[in-house]
Parts: C-alpha cells; structure tokens; sequence
C-alpha cells in the first residue's frame, strides 16, 4: 500500500506533497500534519540525507534510502540531478524500488516536460496528480486522495 | 552497469520512448529555425544564440527523462560522459549514436561526429547562411554580447539546438560545458561535428551522497 509521496527540490524545499488513504483498516493513512510541518519534516530529512552520506565509513555513499518503522518505511531515491523523491508505504509493501521507478518517470514526464512548469518551483501539475493517483491505484484498489 | 552503453541506448530506444513521425519533427524544426531567420532578419549570430537557450532550456528538462528511462547513475569521468551522452542520449531521443572522437588528453573535451541529423535531413541553406568569418573556424560564441563583433559573417549553425540541449543537460548534472558546432555538412564541410568542452563541475551544487 503506497500511503503518500514526498518530492524535495535540491534546495531541500518540498515541493510536491501527497497522502494517500488505503481504503482498509488493517492499514491506516498517515496522520494529517499542517503544511509547515511538512515543510520543516522534508527540511530535516533533507539535513538527515546529507549527513548520513557524510558519516558513512566509505566514500560514496548514497545516503538515506530507506527509513523503516513498524508502521511505514519511508524509502528515497535521490537522483544525480538532486532531486528526492520519498515515498511512503504500509511495512509490508514489497518492489518499492520499481514504484520509485514509476513516480519518477511520471515525475519526467508530466511535470519537467510540462512547459508552464518552473524547476525548483511547488508542483502543480493536474496531470502528474492524476497519473500519480492512477498509480497508486494499481496497489491500493481502493485508495482515495487525503 | 552490466549492460554495455550501447546496447542500453537501443534497449531504452526500442521499449521505453515514444516516438514521433520524423517528417512533422524535421518540417516542425525547419519551420522554427527559418522563423528565427525571419524574426531576427537573417542575423544568423542571433538565431544561432536562440537556437542554443531554447535547446539549454530543452535540456534542463529532458535529463530528467533520460535519468527516469535510462536508469543510470553517475558517471564515473568526462570520457564516460562522452559516451553515454553518444550512445544513450543521442540514441534514445533522435535514434542516432555520433561518434565519440578528439578526447582531450586531459580527458576535458570531446567531439561528437554526425553521420546523420535528422533534423537537417531536407535541409540546403541559402548562400547567405553559408559565408563564414574570415579566419575563424569554430562556431560562434554561444552568450549573447561576445558575438556583437562580426554578426554579418557568422553562418547559421542550423542544428545549434543540440548545442543547447547538452549544455543544458550536463548541467543539471553538475558539468558546466560548452558545446558548439566546429564543422557541418550543411555548410560545406566534411563531416559535421560537435565540440563539448569541460568549464568545470560545479562541486557546491553537486548532491549530498553524490560527490
């Protein structure tokens, strides 16, 4: 079950923010936070990120991939154009990987290649939402926007 | 990084990209650049340095779709640059895979040689677009103000969007390069080729984890 997904610019701004509800209840949506909250939660993994990257033993290290807790694991992809995309999902959710994937080809498609779209900028681009929400649907059948 | 570069290229060109009639990209292009002609009355320097912001403004886009379909990650030097933007880039967005050729020693510059544009597939240009500055060579410069002084002579660098397009890219991944055309068939010449020079990278903007 996808349970919401994070975009953060290179600057560590969030620009993209989306929960999404299960439509079952042996799997709970994420709790509803304000916008600064989320603002200042993506700030911090942001910070998080480069740290973790900094610490490790070796060089070259990723950083952050997957955050895991007994209620979600929050696994991140961050690309060589500094981009992080962060999704959320229930702790049993299996190929995270290939969903990562697919949100960042439909990131390419309906937001960067979306002309009236500034880069850096929030995202708000009605197609990406609506191919993100179709998405979704394919894992969780029931899914509604938060 | 199993897969050689090329066969990525063809893989990712054969399965992940759409594609379009290459007839309406070629007439769409030409009705564009002879626009440009129009609008900036045969300056050729000024339609060249159009031509190159709107390929950079392109490329800042479109290497978002290259890393999504590609699915590769650094690469590990220039000369790898050279090749994955020769074998993988150039292969998934336009079919063609130039030729990587005149690596630097230092490893800081390569050319690109086109045996195929589809761009300028149709394309003969006129006389004028064809005189070329006394004495020089290279392609104009691509910014704006260092072209003011021999704007009548410079030729048109028909394809000059690709240009753009990989300056753009590159530098969203942190590579500051310039890229310009030093020879096109279009105007003459043996072989068209594209010079890509390594400015610098651009280390404060590289990601955490990435440097």
């Amino acid at each position: 079950m996808i349970l919401g997904v994070w975009i953060i610019n290179k600057a560590g701004g969030l620009v993209f923010q989306r929960d999404f509800t299960t439509g079952s209840n042996v799997v709970p949506a994420l709790a509803k936070l304000s916008t600064n909250d989320y603002l200042v939660l993506a700030g911090t993994f942001h910070g998080i990120h480069a740290i973790t990257s900094r610490i490790s033993p070796m060089a070259r290290s990723t950083g952050i991939e997957v955050l895991e807790t007994d209620t979600f694991t929050a696994t991140c992809h961050q690309t060589p154009t500094g981009i992080k995309i962060v999704l959320f999902t229930d702790p049993n959710q299996a190929n995270n990987e290939a969903l990562m994937r697919r949100v960042y080809d439909l990131y390419a498609d309906y937001v960067m290649k979306n002309p009236f779209y500034t880069p850096e900028m929030p995202v708000r681009c009605e197609l990406f939402d609506v191919h993100l929400f179709k998405l979704v649907q394919t894992v969780n059948p029931a899914a509604t926007q938060a | 990084m199993a897969k050689p570069l090329k066969t990525l290229g063809e893989d990712v060109w054969r399965t992940k990209v759409e594609k379009v009639n290459g007839e309406l990209f070629a007439l769409t292009y030409g009705s564009i650049v002879t626009q440009l002609c129009r609008d900036f009355n045969n300056n050729y320097a000024k339609v060249n340095t159009q031509l190159d912001k709107m390929g950079y403004n392109m490329g800042t886009r479109l290497i978002e779709e290259f890393l999504a379909r590609s699915q590769l990650g650094r690469c590990r030097d220039f000369r790898d640059t050279a090749e994955t933007v020769a074998k993988v880039a150039f292969k998934m967005f336009l079919n063609i895979s130039p030729t990587v050729t005149n690596v630097a020693p230092d490893a800081k510059a390569f050319s690109l040689i086109f045996d195929e544009n589809p761009l300028a597939e149709f394309v003969e240009l006129p006389e004028s677009a064809r005189r070329r500055a006394v004495g020089s060579t290279a392609g104009p410069v691509e910014n704006g103000d260092a072209m003011a002084s021999a704007p009548a002579q410079a030729p048109l660098w028909f394809s000059n969007v690709l240009c753009g397009v990989v300056r753009g890219a590159l530098e969203m991944v942190q590579l500051q390069v310039d890229a310009r055309w030093v020879s096109d068939v279009l105007l003459g010449d043996e072989c068209s080729e594209m010079r890509v020079t390594l400015i610098k990278v651009l280390e404060d903007e590289v990601p955490a984890g990435e440097d």
